[in-house]
């Protein structure tokens, strides 16, 4: 059917091609696609480090890059993937794309705005490029004092102020999304009909505008301690170092709520349009949303537990961590069972939704290791913790993005990618990303500490294994920019609705018209709205 | 080629089975969720794969029942969790009252040990078999981590302050140290050996010193040569408290402040005096800041220690009621 489908004649892509109809649009979709080319960009940089990690990795001794560039090629990783990827990743690109046509909106609230947020993000990219080429930085991307201040040779100014700087982008875009979400919701589109994929965002965004400033002024005062020798975390000038963990940790852990929330948000609608069928318990995976990321702000003290935290403060810390990873398990347990009885389809899209829900799952249970106190005192600081995190922010980020993309790519680009290799490589990411992390947690526990350039021999194996799976994860990003470029040109026109799924998105052409909808739409069905015949009121 | 690969780390500490069941018991949790998850989602996508093209799902809403089952389930299962984990944390963060202490002072990229017999080490540290060791630790730099994984125990190492972890060795042999809080450049290389002996080993490797003397007479030399005892002294007209059978004791501050005389407070006292005053003298002391190395803080925390109340002079008033505070009163954590 979709070979005889003609794109529009008016779409947002054809509205002017010049490049300052793309450097100077107001137009939220066009910006999303900024992102997604700076994110992807940034994201290949990002994974090129984490290659060059693996690779020194395979041997016991450092011998693939010194010492001191290995600590540059983590820290570098981490910056990189954390702030100029995972954190901007789905709310900067499908949030920005997504969230007017959800709502029946023709833009953002702020449109200028939003393009801002774009160049405040691209200068804060270029300063942390700068950093990297002008010698790199060798902080770890959490910058503990009194190292980053007093000890590290490196680059931390101009990196910290890269990040000091992108950060109000994120807060500008969470601004943006939340009063686009409170202001200009079509008539009818209460809040509860919303599609879930909004609460999730408007989660995330309330962690951008209180979290972000956080960071902002710690990274700053980083930067003063640096330059002036202002005793704010070196003991010797009368700081305390612990400081500053207690600072890093209250926007960073937050921000991983910042990187799995929104993805959590895509499952919610990836789940129910190839189930064709309502979600389970919408009031409850919206509100675990909401509890996800107001308790998030009250468990940074469990990255102390070891960092001489009072045993008493450990304990807080550890029964608040427990109670965040309760909502958690509800939205599981509820994607889980929407499953149940659905007419399920095994397109790409829901391919990586049921790899994030596997990934979460293990993700989200061995974070329960690190809230057990005497289990985080062992395993805190070594692979364990990098096992588990990745399976947070790769099996679940990462696999919500690009489940994600795929899903709205027809909406985006108004073509279809191809379906056999989307599968194939969604395998191949699935596949690589075990066999890369998984051993970690076997290291983890036999001791192997992180951001270790050379090891003790008796853990090479597993090292190996590691690395052999980071390569087959690689093939499998490099494989869907292919097809998706590819597709940009020579894919089948998509149609409107390719896969018959409901949401106010699918009910304007693909790509859209600049201004989203030609009429205003009124709702009067409730979301997911699978088992009944609905009908599209326009105004 | 995986026989040399260990899957799983020796036991070598009294605390290691206690956080290894622990270990068991959530990793069973989480593999009965993650099969009943998978399970499920594979299951289902087989069951329920789409027949028709025109198919849709069965329609279903929602239901509290199960909602409230799988929140207040998990709820509970992490109660367990919390109340375990607390016990077992709390045995790990209190040392038992007779323990082998050791002084640790880290640096980039090396541990230096301090035996209180005077013996010194770097990156390796030797300990009795079956007595609890407490490693009484401070950096000269940056944040570095003492980490034994056979033994399951790990604390930061922060300069400024003391932190203390303990541990009793079960097995005679040497374990892995290795710094894990990341330190720079050489952080990797900034690893050692835990040799855990027998005893009488041990008392034959003690005595094979260098004739040094104890750490608590090298402190004895040393508050000499900086004049300590010019004012702390009982005939000193009040310029000084005396010192004698003051540690870990609660001391009233001129701030009305009580204060446990611990190896912190010492510290404090000698870099920062003027901080804390004790009640009834005057902030006169001089600042030592620069004038002694974090060992030579180690030596003279050890010889005021050392001062047992022969004298009996109380020029600082010990506060009342002082809380059961032994020689091994947890310094600042």
């Amino acid at each position: 059917m979709s070979s005889t489908v003609l794109l529009p004649p008016r779409h947002y892509l054809n509205d002017g091609y010049g490049i300052r109809s793309w450097l100077l649009t107001r137009d939220h979709k066009r910006i999303a696609l900024l992102y997604l080319a700076a994110i992807t960009f940034f994201f290949f940089v990002g994974g090129a480090f984490a290659v060059m990690i693996r690779l020194e990795l395979t041997t016991p001794i450092g011998d693939f890059v010194s010492d001191e560039t290995y600590n540059k090629l983590f820290t570098m990783h981490g910056v990189m993937m954390v702030f100029f990827f995972l954190v901007p990743s789905i709310p900067a690109t499908l949030g920005n794309f997504l969230i007017p046509l959800m709502i029946g909106a023709k833009d953002l609230a702020f449109p200028k705005l939003n393009l801002l947020s774009w160049y405040i993000y691209i200068l804060g990219g270029f300063f942390t490029l700068y950093a990297l080429i002008s010698g790199g930085v060798d902080t770890g991307w959490t910058f503990y004092t009194p190292f980053s201040t007093v000890s590290s040779t490196t680059n931390v100014i101009p990196t910290a102020l890269g990040i000091f700087i992108t950060g109000f982008s994120s807060i500008l875009t969470g601004l943006n999304f939340i009063v686009t979400i409170h202001r200009m919701r079509a008539p009818g589109l209460t809040w509860f009909r919303m599609p879930l994929f909004l609460w999730s965002l408007y989660a995330t965004s309330l962690i951008f505008v209180l979290g972000t400033p956080v960071i902002a002024i710690t990274m700053l005062l980083v930067a003063v301690e640096r330059i002036f020798h202002f005793g704010f975390f070196d003991p010797r000038l009368g700081g305390d170092p612990v400081l500053f963990q207690h600072l890093f940790w209250f926007y960073s852990h937050p921000a991983v709520y910042i990187m799995v929330l929104p993805a959590m948000g895509v499952v919610s609608e990836i789940v129910p349009a190839y189930c064709r069928k309502r979600i389970f318990g919408y009031p409850f995976v919206a509100f675990a949303s909401v509890a996800i990321a107001v308790l998030g702000f009250l468990v940074w003290g469990h990255h102390l537990f070891v960092a001489g935290e009072s045993p008493y403060a450990a304990m807080i810390f550890s029964a608040l961590s427990f109670m965040v990873a309760i909502p958690s398990a509800v939205k599981v347990f509820n994607w889980t069972a929407t499953m149940y009885k659905g007419s399920i389809s095994w397109d790409t899209p829901m391919l990586y939704a049921i790899g994030f829900i596997g990934l979460f799952t293990i993700g989200g249970l061995t974070g329960l290791f690190l809230a057990t106190l005497p289990i985080d005192v062992h395993v805190t600081d070594t692979y364990f913790v990098i096992a588990h995190f990745h399976y947070i922010m790769v099996g679940g980020a990462i696999m919500g993005y690009m489940g994600g993309l795929h899903y709205w790519w027809p909406k985006i680009s108004g073509r279809l990618y191809n379906e056999f290799l989307a599968k194939i490589s969604a395998g191949i990411i699935f596949l690589g990303f075990n066999l890369t992390f998984f051993p970690q947690f076997v290291l983890g526990y036999l001791g192997m500490p992180r951001r270790y350039h050379a090891y003790p021999p008796e853990f090479q194996v597993l090292n190996v294994l590691s690395s052999a799976g980071a390569s087959i994860l690689g093939v499998g990003y490099l494989i869907p920019l292919c097809y998706l470029l590819w597709s940009l040109r020579y894919g089948l026109v998509a149609g409107s609705n390719p896969i018959g799924a409901v949401g106010l998105e699918w009910m304007t052409t693909s790509p859209p018209p600049t201004e989203n909808f030609l009429e205003t739409p009124i709702v009067t069905w409730e979301a997911y709205q699978y088992d009944q015949p609905m009908e599209t009121h326009v105004a | 080629m995986w026989s040399g690969t260990p899957l799983f780390p020796e036991q070598a500490s009294t605390m290691a089975a206690r956080v290894d069941n622990l270990y068991f018991f959530l990793l069973a949790v989480a593999a009965f969720f993650t099969v009943l998850i998978a399970g499920l989602i594979v299951y289902y996508a087989f069951r329920y794969r789409r027949r028709a093209p025109d198919e849709i799902g069965v329609h279903i809403h929602g239901g509290l029942a199960l909602e409230l089952t799988w929140t207040i389930v998990p709820a509970l299962i992490t109660v367990v969790m919390f109340v375990w984990g607390s016990s077992v944390f709390f045995a790990q963060q209190r040392p038992p009252d007779e323990t082998v202490n050791i002084y640790v002072v880290g640096k980039q990229w090396m541990w230096k040990f301090q035996h209180l017999d005077g013996q010194r080490e770097i990156d390796e540290l030797h300990v009795p078999v079956g007595r609890a060791v407490k490693l009484i630790m401070t950096s000269e730099d940056v944040i570095h981590d003492v980490f034994v994984p056979a033994f399951r125990v790990k604390a930061d190492v922060l300069p400024g302050r003391y932190t203390t972890i303990w541990f009793q060795a079960t097995k005679p042999g040497r374990y892995h140290l290795f710094c894990a809080e990341y330190c720079g450049t050489r952080h990797s290389g900034m690893t050692g050996e835990v040799i855990v002996m027998e005893p009488a080993e041990y008392q034959a490797w003690l005595s094979g010193g260098t004739g040094e003397g104890s750490l608590a007479s090298a402190g004895e030399k040393l508050f000499a040569d900086l004049a300590c005892n010019t004012c702390h002294r009982p005939d000193s007209q009040g310029r000084g408290p005396v010192l004698d059978g003051l540690f870990g004791k609660t001391v009233t501050m001129q701030n009305g402040e009580n204060v446990v005389f611990d190896e912190a407070y010492i510290r404090e006292s000698i870099l920062t005096p003027t901080a804390k005053v004790v009640a009834g003298f005057q902030p006169i002391m001089p600042t030592f800041q620069g004038l002694v190395s974090e060992e030579q803080l180690l030596q003279l925390i050890e010889y005021v220690k050392s001062l047992r109340s022969q004298t009996e002079v109380p020029t600082a008033r010990p506060a009342t009621p002082g809380p059961a505070t032994g020689e091994n009163t947890p310094v600042k954590k």
